[in-house]
C-alpha cells in the first residue's frame, strides 16, 4: 500500500518539473526540490534580495517562509496518498523561532503524519543546514479533494515512480 | 516607545521591503484607515488548473499588512518581527486584487496581538484570516 519511492537522478528531475515548473509561484522563488518519501518532502529555496524583509538587516521576510512551508506541506500530503487529489491549505500555523542568516539557502522539510477521508495534518521544519536548529516550525492542516481539479504533476511523477519500480 | 516616528507615507515604508515589492504590494491610506492591496501577477499563483493564488502568498501578504499597521500605529520605523501565527484559508484566492486590513487587538510594551483579514470582491467574503503576535523593538533595540 505505502508507495517506496526510490529517489534516482530522473525521478527527482521527474518531480521538480511536474511539481515545481508548473507553479508559477514556485518559480517566482526558484524554489527546488532536494528529496521526498513517502509523506514526505524536501525543499529548497536560495537566498534572494527580492525576498529581504528588512533592508537594513537584509533579513528575508517571514512571508517567504511561510510559502515555502506551505508548498512542502502540500507537497508532502501529496506524497501520502495513493492517488492525486486537489488539495487545498485549511490552516497553517507558523512559529518563527530566529531570524534567517542572510546570505544563506532555506530548507524546508515537512512530513504529513496522518491522512484521513476529507483531512491531512502535517508539521514542517525550515532551516539553513541543521534541521535541530530551526529558523521556523509549522503545523498544518489540508482538505482532501478541495476541488475538482487533479494536480497532473502529481499524477504524472506517480506514474513516472511507479513506472520505474516496475522496470526496476 | 521609540524616538522614531510614525513613517507619514506607508509607501515610502514599504519601499524599504523588499518583499513587499516582490508581491507587489502597495497601501492605500484614507485618514487613519489603511488598506493593503496586493496587485494581481501570474507569478503569485500556486495552482495552475483552477487559477488560484499560492496560499503561502496570501500569507505572506496578511502577514506583511500586520506589519504595516503596527509599523503604523506604534509610530516606529523599526519593522516588527513574527513570533507565531495562524492562518485560516476560507476561500481560493482567485487570479483578481487582494485587499487586506489589519486590527491591533493588543499591544503591550513588546508584543503586540494582530488580527487580520483578507478579501478579493466582496469585502464580506474573506478568503483568508490571520492572528499573530508580533515583537516590537524598542528604540535601543533598535539601534544595536
Amino acid at each position: 500500500m505505502t508507495t517506496e519511492f526510490r529517489m534516482t537522478p530522473e525521478t527527482m528531475m521527474a518531480l521538480k518539473e511536474m511539481l515545481i515548473q508548473h507553479v508559477p509561484q514556485m518559480r517566482a522563488l526558484g524554489v527546488e526540490i532536494i528529496n521526498a518519501a513517502h509523506a514526505q518532502a524536501w525543499l529548497r529555496v536560495p537566498y534572494d534580495e527580492r525576498f529581504i524583509g528588512n533592508a537594513e538587516t537584509g533579513v528575508i521576510h517571514g512571508g517567504v517562509i511561510t510559502t515555502v512551508l506551505d508548498n512542502t506541506c502540500g507537497m508532502a500530503v501529496q506524497l501520502a496518498m495513493d492517488e492525486p487529489k486537489a488539495i487545498a491549505t485549511l490552516d497553517l500555523r507558523i512559529d518563527y523561532m530566529k531570524p534567517a542568516t542572510p546570505g544563506l539557502a532555506l530548507t524546508t522539510h515537512a512530513h504529513c503524519y496522518k491522512t484521513t477521508r476529507n483531512i491531512a495534518f502535517v508539521r514542517g521544519t525550515a532551516y539553513h543546514t541543521d534541521i535541530n536548529d530551526p529558523i521556523a516550525s509549522c503545523v498544518g492542516t489540508f482538505m482532501i479533494g478541495a476541488n475538482r481539479t487533479v494536480p497532473t504533476g502529481v499524477a504524472a511523477a506517480k506514474a513516472f515512480m511507479a513506472k520505474q519500480k516496475k522496470e526496476g | 516607545m521609540t524616538d522614531t516616528k510614525t513613517p507619514r507615507d506607508l509607501n515610502a515604508f514599504i519601499e524599504g521591503i523588499p518583499y513587499a515589492r516582490f508581491l507587489g504590494i502597495s497601501v492605500d491610506q484614507k485618514g487613519n484607515e489603511i488598506t493593503t492591496v496586493m496587485k494581481f501577477d501570474e507569478k503569485l499563483i500556486g495552482n495552475p488548473l483552477l487559477p488560484a493564488l499560492h496560499g503561502g502568498v496570501i500569507g505572506a501578504f496578511l502577514e506583511m499588512t500586520a506589519i504595516i499597521q503596527l509599523a503604523y500605529e506604534t509610530g516606529s520605523a523599526a519593522i516588527p518581527k513574527p513570533i507565531g501565527l495562524t492562518i485560516d484559508y476560507l476561500r481560493s484566492g482567485k487570479p483578481v486584487d487582494t485587499y487586506a486590513r489589519a486590527q491591533i487587538t493588543k499591544q503591550g510594551r513588546r508584543v503586540a496581538t494582530v488580527h487580520a483579514e483578507a478579501w478579493q470582491e466582496d469585502r464580506s467574503k474573506p478568503i483568508a484570516a490571520t492572528h499573530g503576535h508580533f515583537l516590537l523593538k524598542t528604540g535601543e533595540e533598535a539601534e544595536s
